[in-house]
């Protein structure tokens, strides 16, 4: 099974593969950019443990672990 | 307003952190109408702005990532783009974030409107290692890119030449054409004769870019005046996709996208990435301890500045009213014209300014923390918190600033981008403890507590300091289930941009600031004056005659009597406090309190507590001066010794005492969950859009109270105290 992007640690990159989550949702990430291929990288986790941040073209999105869950990405080996 | 109607409209949209308003600031000299889009509450900045030889009406949409809409609120932007009048847009696009930015620009165009792109923040783009081709970016887009720098008003020139140029005849420059998969626009093409009938006189560009605005906005929408044809066509349409396993959705954006990529390759080049302010101040303000430790001095700073710094402004804003009160009093004759002019109409004036100082200063504040960049990162160190009772992590500063007043509070939870999470926002932080409530504890617990400790510390401040955390246990628990019953949906998504941080520029603080305190004066204002006057009336009428003409023997039989000047005026003094309390007493606001008496005793109040509570709904506070009256010594404040002997003799019809230990806590917590005030009520109407919500919050409020001090008061009779 490919890992989600709450399954990336901070400091490791990936590739979205697919987002399956609730319509508004889904449409709205795409629309800021994450789309299937796109890549990104885990920045950091918030002091608390949630929400994460991740880094996509060029600029810094927060989003819940719930929500990153739905994502599907490959990882990328560190080099 | 003619001309207005007439003058061409050009529309500023880009992404939220984009520099949108900066650049309508820099663009219209700071000079702006803010009105209210019908239906919805958001703001509606315009200005008038001379352009070439023509005038135009500037308007500064909300920010946005596209104009795909699900709600009401996102579909202004897609009216305005397709208003008759609007000739042309400006499409501010945050160079450092060029894709993200040209979606929305992309999506512009297709629609058909002229674009000119205001590539702004060109200078950062260049301290990151970035090299934009705006010539080539141009050319592929179809439409005029100028480089601005809107913070340092650079390239405003050249784009108020290029906004001329397109306000003109059409250039004729080729659109750019993205590659959508042909069975979509195989899709498109079954619903453009629809969109026809619905749009008749729209250009074939527009009709195909409003098909394919249909198949991705609607579905799970909100929208209204969507003909029931286009809904079912578009249904079908994507269900039909769905059966071969195609996402509409997913083509349309990724079509964009891959448009999107090929323009940045070709236009875009990096000379070695350079490490970002940003990312290093990320690393101490996001840091597990460090980020938790700035967090908490940041809202201690901001929470302090609201409950002592605003202060002595709104001391000074109260002193003036009475002076004015007092010199207006001096000239005009006694009587119900003058009554009515001074505790009604100055009076109102006065509860309107006195909360000028706290809002000014929560925009100031927020403004600065969501220019900087740092209210993101507020929402991200806390959003886990406020993620268990179902609040987004922007609902943070409303929360907190209501512990000092719930009006800017109330304000405040337009930073929250979701209608659903500011509405559950707004109608929980009202039960806050705010400042105004303080005097009315000080009061109670200084009048039932004297003297009296529990263990080490004095019952006083630990009933006061029970207040303060029964007061974050009820808010929470209302917002997680007003979440759940009153406004049901999905939980609150959480995707955030985090911005750059940026220093933001003072005057633009003070510009947006001084915007919202105008309109809280002029329409929170004008409800809460005339609640005031409603309150006047109510407290002051009808006079009874038998009171005045009894008062007035009375009166004249201290002048006759044989007594030392000062006593004279002492007894003088005494009789028009108590003339006072009588002519409250059979006031209407007088006889209601004796009418829910029955309802006040199985809380343990009585008719004159009663009275003090109608009183208090011109701000809390008020209770107090109105219980001054209601026992007939006049003026009183919450030290006030003769107030708290009054309370403590006060006896009910039975003889026993009024206020004890636990009628007064019973009083205390009735005080910190009741919404009493109809400055909240009046500034929560303005911001919900409707009476509705207001309604709602003052009912669920008052039963809430209630509820809870007659379970106190019974439940401690029980147990045998009081």
């Amino acid at each position: 099974m490919k890992p989600s992007l709450a399954d990336l640690l901070p400091g490791q990159r990936g590739q979205v593969v697919s987002i399956d989550c609730e319509r508004q949702l889904s449409r709205r990430l795409m629309e800021m950019g994450l789309l299937p291929g796109t890549r990104i990288r885990v920045v950091r986790t918030a002091p608390l443990g949630d929400p994460i941040e991740i880094r996509v073209r060029n600029y810094s999105l927060s989003l819940r672990r719930a929500e990153a869950a739905k994502i599907t990405v490959t990882r990328e080996a560190v080099p | 307003m003619t001309a207005t109607a007439l003058a061409p409209q050009v529309l500023i949209a880009g992404n939220p952190n984009s520099g949108k308003s900066t650049l309508f600031n820099a663009l219209s000299g700071g000079s702006a109408h803010v009105g209210n889009y019908p239906g919805v509450t958001v703001d509606r900045t315009s200005a008038r702005v001379q352009l070439g030889a023509q005038d135009i009406k500037l308007v500064d949409l909300p920010g946005m990532y596209s104009l795909t809409a699900g709600s009401l609120e996102e579909q202004l932007a897609v009216n305005a783009v397709i208003a008759e009048d609007t000739r042309a847009v400006v499409c501010v696009v945050d160079a450092t974030t060029l894709e993200r930015g040209l979606y929305l620009a992309l999506q512009l165009i297709e629609s058909g409107v002229p674009v000119v792109v205001a590539l702004n923040m060109m200078d950062s783009a260049e301290r990151i290692g970035l090299r934009i081709d705006t010539e080539r970016l141009s050319q592929l887009l179809g439409s005029p890119v100028i480089p601005v720098v809107a913070t340092k008003r650079r390239g405003l020139a050249a784009l108020r030449a290029a906004l001329d140029q397109e306000l003109g005849p059409s250039s004729g420059a080729a659109k750019p054409k993205v590659d959508y998969p042909p069975e979509l626009e195989a899709d498109v093409a079954t619903l453009i004769p629809l969109i026809s009938q619905w749009r008749p006189a729209s250009h074939p560009r527009q009709l195909r870019a409003f098909a394919l605005w249909c198949l991705l906005s609607l579905g799970d929408d909100s929208l209204r005046d969507v003909p029931d044809a286009v809904r079912q066509a578009v249904q079908r349409v994507r269900e039909a996709a769905h059966v071969q396993g195609r996402n509409s959705d997913l083509e349309i954006v990724a079509a964009r996208y891959a448009w999107i990529d090929h323009a940045v390759d070709q236009a875009c080049s990096t000379n070695g990435r350079r490490p970002r302010w940003s990312e290093r101040i990320d690393r101490v303000l996001t840091h597990p301890f460090a980020g938790l430790l700035v967090f908490a001095v940041v809202m201690f700073g901001i929470f302090e500045a609201l409950f002592a710094g605003a202060e002595p402004l709104i001391d000074g804003i109260e002193r003036f009213t009475e002076i004015i009160q007092a010199q207006t009093s001096a000239m005009l004759p006694a009587g119900v014209l003058r009554d009515l002019i001074v505790e009604g109409i100055i009076a109102g004036v006065g509860n309107v300014l006195v909360f000028a100082p706290q809002i000014l200063m929560l925009f100031l504040f927020i403004g600065f923390l969501e220019d900087s960049g740092y209210l993101a990162r507020v929402a991200f160190v806390i959003d886990r918190v406020m993620k268990g009772v179902g609040l987004h992590g922007k609902a943070f500063v409303p929360l907190l600033s209501g512990f000092a007043c719930a009006v800017p509070a109330v304000m405040a939870t337009r930073t929250i981008e979701r209608r659903r999470d500011r509405l559950v926002t707004m109608l929980a932080l009202p039960l806050m403890s705010c400042s105004a409530r303080l005097p009315v504890y000080i009061l109670i617990a200084g009048t039932v507590f004297a003297g009296q400790s529990l263990g080490w510390f004095s019952a006083g401040a630990v009933a006061l300091f029970s207040m303060y955390v029964l007061s974050v246990l009820f808010t929470l628990t209302a917002a997680a289930l007003i979440r759940r019953t009153v406004l049901p949906g999905p939980a609150p998504t959480f995707v955030l941009e985090m911005p750059a941080y940026r220093w933001p520029s003072a005057q633009i603080l003070w510009v947006n600031a001084w915007r919202r305190l105008r309109v809280f004066l002029v329409d929170a204002g004008t409800i809460i004056l005339a609640m005031t006057i409603l309150l006047w009336a109510l407290l002051s009428f009808p006079k009874s005659a038998d009171v005045t003409e009894h008062y007035a023997a009375e009166r004249d039989r201290v002048e006759q009597m044989a007594l030392p000047a000062a006593a004279k005026t002492e007894s003088l003094q005494s009789l028009r406090d108590r003339e006072a309390a009588d002519q409250l007493a059979n006031s209407f606001g007088g006889r209601f309190g004796h009418a829910i008496e029955p309802a006040l005793r199985p809380i343990g109040f009585d008719w004159q507590i009663g009275v003090g509570i109608i009183g208090a709904f011109a701000a809390r506070e008020v209770f107090i001066s109105t219980l001054g009256v209601v026992f007939g010594i006049g003026e009183a404040n919450e030290e006030a010794k003769p107030l708290r002997q009054a309370l403590r003799d006060a006896r009910h019809s039975d003889g026993t005492p009024v206020m004890t230990p636990l009628s007064g806590v019973s009083l205390i917590i009735f005080f910190l969950l009741a919404c009493q005030c109809m400055s909240t009520i009046a500034v929560v109407r303005k911001e919900s859009g409707s009476w509705k919500w207001p309604v709602f919050l003052f009912s669920y409020m008052t039963v809430l109270a209630y509820v809870v001090s007659f379970a106190v008061y019974q439940g401690g009779r029980l147990l045998g105290f009081g």
